[in-house]
């Protein structure tokens, strides 16, 4: 951790000379590592990496995203994941490996305009990336807010070992689910979530400044007094109720840790900006 | 359009300058604005001398129509276009033969610098839109435009820069603008990656000796690097604000 050298960087520019691993964002010519994006440049004893600041989403094998079902054919369903690539949520993962399209019909799991907590289980740029909802904390979203950041933002909205999300969830006694992609799906009170857009828009906006952490705080106590309130009224065994869907058939239940635990496992960014606040 | 050389003793006076007072190895004054529009995924703002562009990128995205998509890399559509307000006579707003050759040319120049292969089956788009015109809009626009891809976060080799130079009054200078254009002897925009150092746009309208030409080639090189300087701080202000420069190293 010590010895990294962070450095701000531009496309094309010099990251770094010598023989040193490029990891990402980043490209060799010749003993030249090149940066490819706008960005932070880390640059450690035996790797290099730039920390893009703008972007579309680039889907990574394992990450949480939150998407919405726009089409369906018989064996799958296409899911507008905020990239320019459709996902692929085959059937066959949905209602097991004896599905026939004969028999089963897809739309009585997801219909058209669902939104569902997804991950991606295999990518490689030359295909559609592929989907899969088993899994704890996977599958049809009953409720919320749906609002989108930018995707190379979400670090910022995560923070480190989820620390911004969890002052945003106690400041408003909401529920956040942020997708890789950049979809944040909101669950709570009305006046609740309406902070919470506040809040997380504020992380949109002000993602460069150092005392995010304190404004969003700021943000959450100043406005009204729901931080002491929500603090005490509302417990775990509470936002589970909240966020089990009413019909329990369909979708898989969110127990509030997984959802965190997988936004920060499938983060190696976080600590990037962990050393500037 | 061969260049005839008019009255071409009143473009430089005796002092050695130009109609409008610059030295003759002197840019017309250059800001850049990064991230101006909101809705699209990448922009900028221009105002080379009296040119005023505006650039966005959109994309990458699905193609549309779906049989042009490339199954190995993205594929990248450029449109320049001169609004109707943007000259002194207004400009009919179809795109014309000029307009789609410089938006080809564009397109040509931006290219290299785009790792497309990353995004394949997708499409980028590039708008750039001259609000008001003076001479060298090709080669303010593709600074623009370059500026606009990385703020849409594409995956760059290398940022592109462009700019002019010509020969008026038998003179080689720095940065054609629309009355030496018009007046002068000859006209060379080149674009190129500054730092791999290579050429993506070299267009030359007049005729130059060898001797004339290659002053005119590493005149207008002096003028990219400059430009390459203004690109790279629009981009820091806009991404790391003003700690941007001497936070450069931490």
């Amino acid at each position: 951790m010590q010895d990294i050298r962070r450095k701000y960087v531009i496309p094309g520019e010099v990251v770094a000379r010598g023989n040193l691993r490029a990891e990402a964002n980043v490209i060799r010519r010749g003993d030249k590592i090149i940066s490819t994006r706008v960005g932070m440049a880390e640059i450690g004893h035996d790797v290099v990496r730039v920390v893009p600041l703008s972007g579309p989403y680039i889907p990574r094998i394992d990450d949480l995203v939150v998407g919405k079902v726009i089409d369906y054919s018989a064996f799958a369903w296409e899911v507008d994941i905020n990239s320019c690539f459709f996902g692929i949520l085959p059937a066959q993962s949905v209602f097991g490996r004896d599905y026939s399209p004969a028999r089963d019909s897809l739309t009585e799991k997801l219909a058209i305009g669902d939104i569902i907590a997804t991950k991606v289980i295999a990518f490689d740029r030359t295909r559609d990336p592929l989907l899969s909802i088993s899994g704890p904390g996977l599958g049809r979203i009953p409720r919320g807010q749906v609002i989108r950041i930018s995707p190379a933002k979400v670090p910022r909205l995560i923070g480190k070992k989820g620390s911004m999300i969890r002052a945003i969830e106690n400041g408003c006694g909401c529920r956040l689910l942020v997708g890789q992609n950049g979809v944040v799906v909101i669950v709570g009170s009305a006046e609740g979530m309406l902070k919470a857009v506040q809040a997380v828009n504020l992380v949109e906006e002000e993602a460069h400044s150092v005392d995010l952490l304190e404004k969003v705080e700021k943000l959450m106590g100043t406005t009204s007094s729901l931080k002491e309130e929500s603090k005490s009224s509302i417990s775990p065994s509470q936002i589970k109720d909240e966020l089990e869907p009413d019909e329990s058939s369909t979708s898989v239940a969110k127990p509030n840790d997984s959802i965190k635990s997988i936004g920060t496992s499938t983060l190696p960014d976080t600590d990037v900006y962990g050393n500037q606040t | 359009m061969g260049k005839q050389g008019g009255d071409s003793t009143s473009l430089i006076n005796s002092q050695g300058l130009r109609l409008d007072g610059r030295r003759f190895d002197e840019l017309r004054p250059v800001s850049i604005e990064v991230g101006v529009l909101k809705n699209a995924d990448g922009s900028a703002y221009i105002q080379f001398g009296k040119n005023k562009i505006m650039a966005a990128v959109y994309g990458p995205k699905e193609v549309h129509p779906k049989h042009s998509a490339l199954a190995d890399r993205s594929l990248l559509r450029c449109r320049y276009h001169m609004s109707p307000f943007s000259t002194e006579e207004r400009k009919n707003p179809a795109p014309s033969r000029r307009e789609i050759e410089i938006s080809k040319v564009i397109r040509e120049a931006l290219e290299p610098a785009l790792i497309l292969e990353d995004y394949p089956r997708t499409a980028i788009d590039v708008f750039v839109e001259v609000l008001q015109s003076d001479g060298g809009s090709r080669c303010a626009g593709i600074n623009a435009a370059s500026v606009a891809l990385a703020d849409a976060g594409i995956n760059m080799r290398d940022l592109v820069c462009a700019c002019a130079a010509g020969k008026i009054a038998g003179q080689i200078v720095l940065d054609i603008d629309d009355t030496e254009d018009k007046e002068g002897q000859a006209d060379l925009p080149i674009a190129i990656m500054p730092t791999s150092n290579r050429v993506t746009l070299f267009q030359l309208d007049g005729q130059l000796s060898n001797e004339e030409f290659s002053k005119a080639f590493n005149l207008a090189l002096e003028g990219c690097k400059s430009l390459y300087q203004m690109q790279r701080e629009a981009l820091i202000r806009k991404y790391f604000g003003k700690d941007g420069n001497e936070a450069g190293e931490q």
